[in-house]
């Protein structure tokens, strides 16, 4: 059947079974935007920033585990999308993201609205196809749609030029996605995770390390299962939050910059490293060179170019971490014996983890002024962890990531690898998108939170309950806290000021509260998770609170600064 | 230390930036790249010689991998090769000095393939060595201009790259 390319385009979205997309309308855009007007099917949720098209798309995709997809106009709509395109690319994040482009004819002119887009965001694209020829789309969508989503999951960019979008073609939707030099490896190699399982055995002091690709390949059931089958203490890096539960007597809390005391001495004493979709980044790792000092390493992943890039790996596993878990849950099923003696041999290590727990928890002094951690603390128990929550980046990232105990996968979004500023809110706009019914909180600075606030306008519109809670300590938190240890206290361009966040809501028609005390957090805080409607949450913290532990720059994770 | 790569990747526009940016990217060395159609047209043959320990060699390998354009990675470290270059020089040649070169260009088993009153231009192709060995005994000679390819290498004897069989891949399903 004959087609436009904006009829191909929106039968093709559907095909895919997408159901909303985040879009921005431009003049490159008009065919297909018409021939979107009355698609009940495709939730269209427009946005105020191409940037946060693309956040509310990632946190649409982690929350829900399926594709994001964002749809934004030629030239500056395109250049806006850089940022959202990267920060998906750093976490691994299942993206389609369609820029329109200026006529074929006119491509490479400098024409009006023109960029780039496929060139300038290669290196932070999994793929990127321009489309040429209408004849071409549907199968250019297929693929995108197939490489987003398997294998290492990531953002891939389809450029569509406008008379692609008018022109005409027969239609019919690709079953598959054949591509000839694109077969990643799902199940891992027997014969390696034997000598896995074999080194395991023989190790008295082992770890899990793991990190997103857990909640990736969704195997956080797997993953509780095999450490406790086998008593093994359980790390997560900042994209591994609740791949096991926050309050498992295995878990061990973060590693890395900031992570626990029992989670970085664990790792520095231990003779055996069990990485599971983690990719060594250097804020987990701290001085490589003295990364887990005694430990043979094995390392499981989809993505070969992880394996021995920063630590040097004994035993690579390449598969999907889910599958390769399966596979090593069924031989421990089949020497049941060996696993369970096993399990006693390491008793003495558990409860050495365990006293490091006791004597160094995470931990922050009370006084007069109100404190961020106790905030986050009292977000954890009024929502009972049953909260998708969403961070921006900085103290309050960290913050969230110590002392909301996070329960279940998909329920921390944030932006670990690129550490994108101004993530947090649309991201939330995304997963509350996902799921409209959940409690969907973003957990801010006030410097963060000013650079995607014009999106409060898109959660009034669409009728989005997000709840903003702003730690307010009038300054760029983390880098003041570099600038006071590090810096003689010289706090250069970290002091901000901010608008009255209350008022700002208000303006916008969303709810505004304030907290300055701490006996008003609960009351407040209750108040905002009842009401129905986007509320900022404006809490006046203490400024010159830091971030602790605190592993500097460049030392090992045994070099801890405590409170 | 110095490697040459040779890549199956798909004949499409984009392609050699794509490789060329992963090695700009992430500060990998390109020493030459050597790219055109296969004997499959929508397939072409590159050859690159970068410089790297073992350690950055098996990052090139691996990224290069990764590329969804990129049918076939073959690092002839450990495979018996030929390669070959070729250069094309125009030297100065007056009536005194066309003797020595048509000599020399012999020798080299050479060919001149454009002459003019003052000139000659030679083709030369073989391994870096010999064609070194040729500027360097037609430099005092006067060498107007120079243009050389970086090598193109193929596996000696049966050794093949091959594509691998099409594989039917389901949206999202994994093959195995």
């Amino acid at each position: 059947m004959k087609r436009t390319g904006a009829q191909i385009f929106v039968e093709s979205l559907k095909a895919e079974g997408i159901d909303t997309i985040f879009c921005y309308p431009g003049g490159a855009t008009l065919n297909i935007t018409d021939a979107l007007t009355d698609i009940s099917q495709i939730n269209q949720v427009v946005v105020r920033h191409e940037q946060a098209a693309v956040h509310a798309a990632d946190g649409y995709a982690r929350a829900s585990g399926r594709v994001g997809v964002a749809l934004v106009t030629s030239g500056p709509g395109a250049t806006n999308t850089v940022t959202g395109i990267a920060t998906a690319c750093m976490d691994s994040i299942p993206m389609v993201v369609f820029s329109c482009q200026v006529n074929t004819m006119l491509i490479g002119n400098d024409a009006f609205q023109e960029a780039d887009i496929v060139g300038i965001t290669r290196p932070c694209t999994k793929h990127s196809y321009l489309v040429r020829d209408v004849k071409d789309l549907a199968k250019i969508i297929k693929e995108a749609f197939h490489i987003a989503a398997s294998g290492r999951p990531g953002p891939v960019l389809v450029d569509i030029p406008k008379d692609v979008s008018s022109a005409v073609a027969d239609f019919k939707y690709p079953e598959k996605a054949v591509i000839r030099s694109y077969q990643p490896t799902y199940v891992g190699h027997l014969g390696q995770i034997k000598k896995a399982m074999r080194l395991m055995l023989h190790s008295k002091r082992p770890v899990l390390y793991t990190g997103g690709g857990v909640i990736l390949s969704n195997a956080s059931q797997e993953l509780t299962r095999f450490a406790e089958t086998l008593s093994i203490p359980v790390t997560n890096t900042l994209m591994g939050l609740g791949g096991i539960p926050g309050n498992h007597p295995l878990f061990l809390g973060m590693l890395g910059m900031h992570g626990t005391y029992a989670a970085n001495m664990a790792i520095t004493e231990s003779d055996l490293i069990i990485a599971m979709g983690a990719r060594f980044d250097d804020r987990a790792t701290g001085k490589t060179d003295e990364f887990a000092p005694h430990a043979k390493i094995i390392h499981v992943d989809i993505d070969p170019t992880s394996i021995s890039k920063n630590i040097k790996v004994d035993i690579p596993i390449v598969g999907d971490t889910r599958n390769v878990l399966t596979q090593m849950l069924k031989i421990i099923e089949e020497e049941k014996e060996t696993y369970r003696q096993y399990h006693k041999d390491i008793a003495e290590w558990i409860d050495k983890i365990n006293q490091w727990k006791k004597d160094y928890p995470l931990t922050y002094q009370r006084n007069d002024i109100l404190k961020p951690q106790h905030v986050i603390e009292r977000i954890f128990e009024l929502t009972k962890g049953k909260a998708i929550i969403t961070t921006e980046v900085g103290q309050n990232q960290m913050w969230t990531a110590q002392f909301f105990k996070f329960l279940k996968p998909r329920t921390c979004l944030t932006s670990g690898g690129l550490g994108t500023m101004g993530y947090g809110f649309p991201a939330a706009i995304g997963a509350q998108v996902a799921f409209p019914k959940s409690l969907v909180v973003d957990i801010a600075g006030d410097g963060s939170i000013q650079m995607n606030i014009q999106e409060l306008a898109t959660a009034v519109q669409y009728d989005l309950p997000v709840k903003v809670v702003i730690l307010n300590n009038g300054f760029l938190g983390m880098v003041r806290q570099w600038q006071q240890l590090f810096y003689e206290k010289r706090y250069t361009w970290t002091h901000l000021h901010s608008p009255d966040f209350v008022k700002v809501a208000e303006a916008y028609g969303a709810v505004g509260l304030r907290i300055e005390k701490e006996a008003d957090v609960d009351k407040v805080l209750k108040q905002a998770f009842k009401n129905k409607r986007p509320t900022f949450i404006d809490v006046h913290v203490s400024p010159e609170e830091c971030v602790y532990p605190m592993v500097p720059a460049g030392a090992s994770l045994k070099e801890m600064l405590l409170v | 230390m110095r490697h040459t790569i040779s890549l199956l990747v798909e004949n499409e526009f984009g392609v050699l930036s794509r490789i060329a940016g992963l090695f700009s990217g992430r500060g990998f060395n390109i020493e030459s790249l050597c790219v055109a159609e296969s004997l499959d047209p929508t397939v072409s043959t590159m050859t690159i010689v970068t410089t790297g320990n073992d350690a950055i060699l098996e990052q090139i390998l691996k990224q290069l991998n990764k590329l969804i354009n990129v049918i076939k990675v073959v690092d002839f470290k450990d495979i018996d090769y030929v390669s070959r270059q070729m250069v094309l020089v125009k030297v100065n040649a007056e009536e005194k000095t066309r003797p020595e070169i048509l000599r020399m260009v012999e020798i080299f088993r050479g060919k001149i393939i454009d002459v003019s009153s003052r000139s000659y231009t030679i083709m030369i192709t073989g391994d870096e060595d010999k064609l070194k060995a040729f500027i360097s005994l037609i430099k005092p000679l006067g060498i107007k201009e120079l243009v050389r390819t970086g090598p193109i290498a193929m596996a000696r004897g049966e050794r093949l790259m091959k594509i691998k069989e099409k594989t039917d891949i389901k949206g999202g399903e994994s093959n195995g």
